[in-house]
């Protein structure tokens, strides 16, 4: 009898030490859908690409204008989606959405992504479009890798695989956008799927 | 056998009073409300925990303004975690004897 409840008491012990500084109500069906919504951006990005096959598309284009609008709107439904499902899911859970461990968490998710917007930003202002992609998601990767030690492990392997496909992305300069579709659609949708199998359910 | 039970801390003894070390091992510091949410007590028996705690002095407490409101955020000393360890490692012992 004893036994058990020092049994319980480790149990605890393991329970409090990795909730206290872990996040884990992130919503695994966010990642799902903004794979979702990578693809269907990529979709519409690739036909007005397409369209303007015989131009140049400079940055004062209106082409260049609207592919920024619709990376922006991307970002903004990912964003909104993730935000959203993941209050209910911490809601369900009975965790509050904005603790000690969701604000480490986003901290620690921001400083390598905002790095990377900023330094994406410099590299279009000075014209080295090549290397966007790959920046992009090599930053977007270390953000998830800094982020995992604040949430579910798998945030780690998702940007490990970023961090792979931009290097990868470096050497490929004219596909950028299937690397964007294969980092931020598809990756996004497996690794979303699992944990949303391992952990939403 | 009695020198494993003789490491079995007494000031450990206790579920709130467990919870409170787990989570200042692996966080630098925690204040007031985050404990309180995370442990699931009343300000009154989380306070007379601490109080235990801060007795043996096993943490540390920091008091400090944020604008106008106070904030109290505690921290595991160094003989704190010494203790909490021996603690866990007599448990472990404990159960895997029997």
């Amino acid at each position: 009898m004893k036994n058990q409840n020092y049994l319980n008491d480790l149990k605890d012990i393991k329970e409090l030490m990795s909730r206290s500084t872990q996040f884990v109500s992130l919503s695994g069906l966010s990642g799902i859908l903004a794979g979702l919504y990578a693809l269907i951006g990529a979709a519409v990005a690739k036909t007005m690409i397409d369209a303007e096959r015989q131009e140049y598309i400079t940055l004062e284009s209106t082409t260049f204008r609207n592919l920024i609008i619709l990376a922006f709107l991307v970002l903004v439904c990912s964003v909104g989606t993730a935000y959203f499902l993941t209050v209910k899911k911490a809601k369900k859970a009975n965790e509050h959405i904005w603790n000690a461990t969701s604000k480490r968490l986003i901290i620690n998710f921001c400083i390598p992504l905002v790095t990377g917007g900023i330094f994406s930003i410099l590299l279009l202002k000075n014209g080295y479009f090549g290397l966007i992609a790959p920046i992009t998601l090599i930053f977007y990767g270390m953000s998830c890798l800094n982020a995992s030690k604040y949430t579910l492990r798998d945030v780690r392997y998702l940007g490990i695989t970023q961090i792979i496909l931009g290097l990868i992305a470096v050497e490929y300069s004219g596909y950028g956008l299937y690397f964007w579709v294969i980092g931020f659609g598809i990756c996004h949708i497996v690794y979303g799927s699992v944990m949303y199998y391992k952990y939403d359910r | 056998m009695k020198s494993i039970i003789q490491n079995i801390n007494k000031t450990f003894d206790h579920r709130i009073r467990l919870g409170i070390m787990s989570i200042l091992m692996v966080n630098e510091e925690a204040d007031f409300n985050t404990l309180k949410e995370l442990l699931g007590v009343t300000d009154g028996n989380l306070a007379s925990h601490i109080k235990a705690l801060e007795n043996e002095s096993y943490i540390r407490i920091e008091k400090q303004f944020i604008g106008k409101k106070p904030n109290t955020k505690y921290a595991a000393t160094l003989e704190g975690k010494n203790a909490f360890r021996q603690h866990l490692e007599a448990l472990e012992k404990l159960i895997h004897k029997t």
